[in-house]
């Protein structure tokens, strides 16, 4: 009987290996679709500003305005485009084509030399874009503070600033968004594969009714749930690799954990994501519901929800209360922790033991309803 | 009986807590050694009988013993004798066909050393050896079933379950089907095939016979029919056309049922009751009525009742048709390829008006393609098509306003009620609103539509299903109707409604073309092209289809065998010219 089980077992796993690498659409999620996004997070997302498009209006054109404009056009922060007026400027900027316009009156020169009243110059800035106007709020803020210490220093005196600040950022040293964007797509293609395809293909089993011919053969359920667990947990480990090597090699991205540790984590959310999979299809009979329910319960939350683009510390109280039965979360922070900072097991082992606990959930109760039998 | 193999008790089982039992009090038993027909129209609960079987569901009451197994708490047991082919087969189709026959022994424990020998077998007993590294998905239709049937008996089952194996199957792989499960219930194989065909009815070894999830007859099909012993007859020779003999007899007293066979007209009579004389139902001085034997059908349709009238209300209805030209459908050299699959290949034909034209053929003949063309929801590669006077290439919605289209797939809204659903249909058919109205109206009325109004389309039975179809179709008083599977699933009874309903609307000057599988029905076409790859090899009316076939092996043959010789003939012919 023992020996019957394994059998069938590997009877199932052949299978559902052979369907994987016919069916062009679980090829497309677990190796296209990895390089697709990480050519997105890679090169198009990105939350730096670099080459903000402004325009500079210059109705006063002494030497300190143009030193403070030469300041703005130098910086490696703006696009600068320059004009005598401020109208065909406001334009662009009701039309989108410029994130802001700094304008420099012609009161400039007047209101620098006496020092106490409010800033000499004016910027606008288009807030339907409320993340752009702000960076260049503070660019620009940034960058006019700057000028005014070295044009103090040129002229003999200090400025008198009552702290100075020194930052110095940790894990992330340039603050580059690729660092920690390109580990948390790991976590996004690995959801794919764990939650979506699972599903998909637990349902179209229903609908193309194998399902009902397989369960009345001898296999057990335990034997089904697993014949699906295997195949998909190599499937995802190997796109993890993929995803791994091309984060390092293309988009040098440090990876200062180590891989066994790695895996070890990986395994952990895998469970929880192929959980999350099963339990799904034991509600889902149709691929249309599946993907649905799929999307709603395990996609959205891993790209919005898990910490990924959006910082969890600034969503509102009960949406955080979410975020804590999301395996997702769990393992971009991981991710993060292994990639910028190394195997720091005081943050890896409470991740791992959530997502364990989640996985354990999901498939304590997949298992309970899953029956062999069609009603 | 004691040599019962499945002994079934008091069977019960509902979906819902409120809905109709799919089964409803069902006790029979079962022996081995032969095949049992599991008989019914749609919805007469055969799946569900099965799938209780097969331990795949749980009975609300009684219970289905299996050798010394009970379904619910000895599954496991019966699931390892068991051979169970599901109505979708249960193939995977990335798979070829070795690899699920592979596949299904690894599962069901076949030792390794015997599987060679055991592929090798059924490979052979299925003619599937030449494709054993094809990919199940594409295989046709006939060729799936006989992989899913090898597949179930990879290890020789004692239980053999077959879910309505030739739904969707042409009559030339039905028949092979069929004598697979006759050499296996020979070899001591319980096998229970459940099936919507009467023919196949007939030729089982018992049958059970089931209707809304009740048993009503359970014996051999050759007893049943004896109930209908000395009433059917045959009317020969009828001077007026076969149709309006049929109409009226029906509408005699005592007759219970009737159909058309070919140029002749088949009668059942109500027990007891005297044959209607040919003169009354005005059928000419030639016309004979001779005893005939009677057949499974005759029965089956006496013990639920009775057919429906031969009158049509829809008659009435729609305005009649004239038509001046000499064809009302014509194609030549219609031609259309999918890259380099050719589906219909240069097929001419000539639709007379007021004609019933049968388009026969196995699945993937090209039949539903050369419709499409038709109706104009394809264009032909090669060759033009005229309907109706307009031709399809430079008017091609002007042809569509006079024609109706049923397709074979339902092709309503499924979430608009049946009233929604006529009044969009007339709209997009553009009728006037007063008109809109009474023929609304009026197809509710014709078709009994009425306990269903403000169901959604998508919760009807079957037959509701197609008859709201049909009407959706009719409703603009179309000169040419096409109909491509009409009565697919569809119970006998219904299925008579629906040539009542068809043939009322030929004497209104109305064409028809059809498909179907059912044979029976084909007899009622005047003619019948019999299409296959692609090409009509053969149009004939039926009854000299029959004729072209007969020789001294086959001296009296029905429409099937001369559908198969006749495509027999066609591959030789191929073969001989490669």
């Amino acid at each position: 009987m023992k020996d019957g089980s394994l059998r069938r077992l590997r009877a199932l796993i052949f299978k559902e290996l052979l369907q994987i690498m016919r069916d062009p659409s679980s090829i497309l999620i677990a190796f296209v679709l990895p390089l697709i996004l990480l050519f997105a997070f890679g090169y198009a997302l990105s939350l730096d500003a670099v080459g903000l498009k402004v325009g500079l209006v210059l109705e006063n054109t002494t030497p300190p305005a143009r030193s403070f404009a030469a300041s703005l056009t130098q910086s490696r922060y703006f696009d600068v485009t320059t004009a005598q007026n401020r109208r065909g400027l406001e334009e662009d900027l009701v039309a989108g084509r410029l994130a802001g316009v700094v304008i420099i009156p012609s009161y400039f020169t007047r209101r620098l030399a006496r020092p106490g009243r409010t800033a000499p110059i004016q910027v606008l800035t288009d807030a339907t874009q409320p993340n752009t106007a702000s960076f260049v709020e503070n660019y620009v803020r940034g960058a006019w503070q700057t000028w005014l210490q070295l044009r103090a220093r040129e002229q003999g005196r200090v400025l008198p600033v009552p702290v100075r600040l020194q930052p110095r950022f940790w894990f992330n040293s340039e603050l580059n968004s690729h660092f920690f964007l390109v580990p948390g797509s790991v976590a996004i293609v690995m959801t794919l594969i764990g939650a979506i395809l699972t599903a998909l293909v637990v349902a179209r089993e229903w609908e193309r009714g194998t399902m009902e011919a397989m369960m009345a053969t001898p296999i057990t359920i335990r034997e089904l749930l697993a014949g699906k667990l295997v195949p998909y947990y190599i499937l995802g480990m190997g796109s993890m690799l993929l995803t791994l090597f091309m984060a390092v090699e293309v988009f040098h991205v440090p990876f200062r954990g180590s891989f066994p540790v790695l895996c070890l984590v990986a395994t952990v959310f895998l469970m929880a994501a192929l959980g999350l999979g099963l339990f799904i299809s034991t509600l889902a009979r149709n691929q249309f519901v599946a993907a649905q329910v799929a999307l709603l319960a395990a996609f959205l939350p891993s790209f919005l929800l898990s910490g990924f683009i959006f910082e969890i510390s600034s969503m509102p109280w009960f949406i955080q209360l979410i975020t804590r039965v999301m395996a997702a979360r769990y393992f971009v922070s991981s991710l993060q922790t292994l990639f910028l900072a190394g195997d720091i097991w005081a943050e890896l082992v409470p991740d791992m033991l959530a997502m364990l606990a989640i996985a354990t959930v999901l498939f304590t109760i997949t298992a309970l309803k899953t029956v062999k039998r069609l009603d | 009986m004691s040599d019962a193999f499945i002994t079934i008790e008091n069977l019960t089982k509902r979906f819902a807590p409120g809905a109709a039992p799919a089964l409803d009090g069902f006790s029979a038993a079962i022996r081995s050694g032969c095949i049992t027909g599991l008989v019914g129209p749609d919805g007469a609960g055969k799946t569900t009988l099965m799938r209780l079987m097969a331990g795949l569901l749980l009975p609300d009451q009684g219970s289905i013993t299996i050798d010394e197994f009970d379904s619910v708490h000895g599954a496991a047991g019966i699931q390892r004798q068991l051979g169970y082919m599901p109505q979708k087969f249960g193939l995977y189709e990335d798979l070829t066909v070795i690899e699920n026959m592979r596949l299904y022994a690894e599962l069901r424990g076949l030792p390794p050393a015997e599987q060679g020998k055991t592929f090798e077998r059924l490979l052979h007993f299925t003619g599937l050896a030449p494709f054993t590294a094809r990919r199940a998905g594409a295989l046709s239709g006939g060729m799936k079933q006989k992989l899913g049937l090898a597949c179930s008996l990879i290890r020789t089952p004692r239980l053999l379950l077959l879910d309505e194996p030739s739904v969707g199957v042409d009559p030339i792989s039905r028949r092979e089907l069929w004598s697979m499960a006759r050499e296996l219930s020979g070899e001591g194989i319980c096998t229970v095939w459940s099936t919507a065909y009467l023919d196949e009815a007939e030729r089982c070894d018992a049958v059970l016979l089931m209707n809304q999830g009740k048993l009503l007859y359970q014996g051999t099909p050759a007893d049943l029919t004896t109930r209908v012993r000395d009433r059917t007859f045959l009317l020969q020779n009828p001077e007026r056309g076969r149709r309006a003999v049929l109409a009226a007899a029906l509408q005699s007293d005592g007759v219970i049922d009737g159909v058309i066979q070919g140029s002749a007209v088949r009668l059942v009579l109500a027990e007891g009751a005297e044959p209607p004389q040919p003169a009354t139902l005005q059928a000419g001085n030639d016309a004979v009525l001779a005893p005939v034997e009677p057949r499974f059908e005759d029965a089956f349709i006496d013990i639920l009742g009775g057919g429906p009238g031969g009158h049509s209300p829809l008659s009435e209805l729609l305005a009649p048709i004239r038509s001046d030209s000499a064809h009302v459908v014509e194609a030549r050299g219609l031609t259309k390829t999918f890259g380099n699959f050719t589906a219909v290949n240069n097929v001419d034909f000539a639709i007379r008006p007021g004609e019933i034209f049968g388009f026969l053929g196995p699945n993937g003949a090209g039949k539903s393609t050369t419709f499409k063309m038709l109706c104009g929801l394809l264009k032909p590669s090669a060759g033009s098509a005229t309907v109706a006077g307009h031709d399809l290439a430079t008017a091609a919605s002007a042809a569509r306003s006079r024609i109706g289209y049923m397709a074979q797939k339902f092709s309503l809204y499924g979430n608009l009620t049946v009233s929604q659903n006529l009044t969009f249909f007339s709209r997009v058919y553009g009728l006037p609103l007063q008109s809109r109205r009474e023929a609304v109206d009026g197809m509710v009325g014709i078709f009994h539509l009425e306990p269903y109004l403000n169901t959604a389309a998508d919760a009807l039975p079957i037959g509701f299903k197609q008859r709201l179809a049909l009407a959706c179709s009719v409703m603009h008083n179309p000169a040419v109707l096409f109909l491509d599977e009409p009565t697919s699933g569809v119970d006998p009874i219904t299925r008579r409604e629906f040539w009542t309903h068809i043939n009322a609307m030929v004497e209104r000057g109305v064409t028809i073309m059809i498909t179907t599988h059912f044979m029976d029905e084909a007899e009622y076409c005047d003619r019948i092209a019999v299409i296959y790859q692609g090409r009509v090899i053969d149009t004939a009316p039926p009854d000299a289809l029959k004729d072209s076939v007969r020789s001294e092996k086959l001296t009296d043959p029905c429409l099937e065998d001369a559908f198969i010789e006749l495509i027999r003939r066609s591959e030789q012919e191929q073969e001989k010219a490669a």
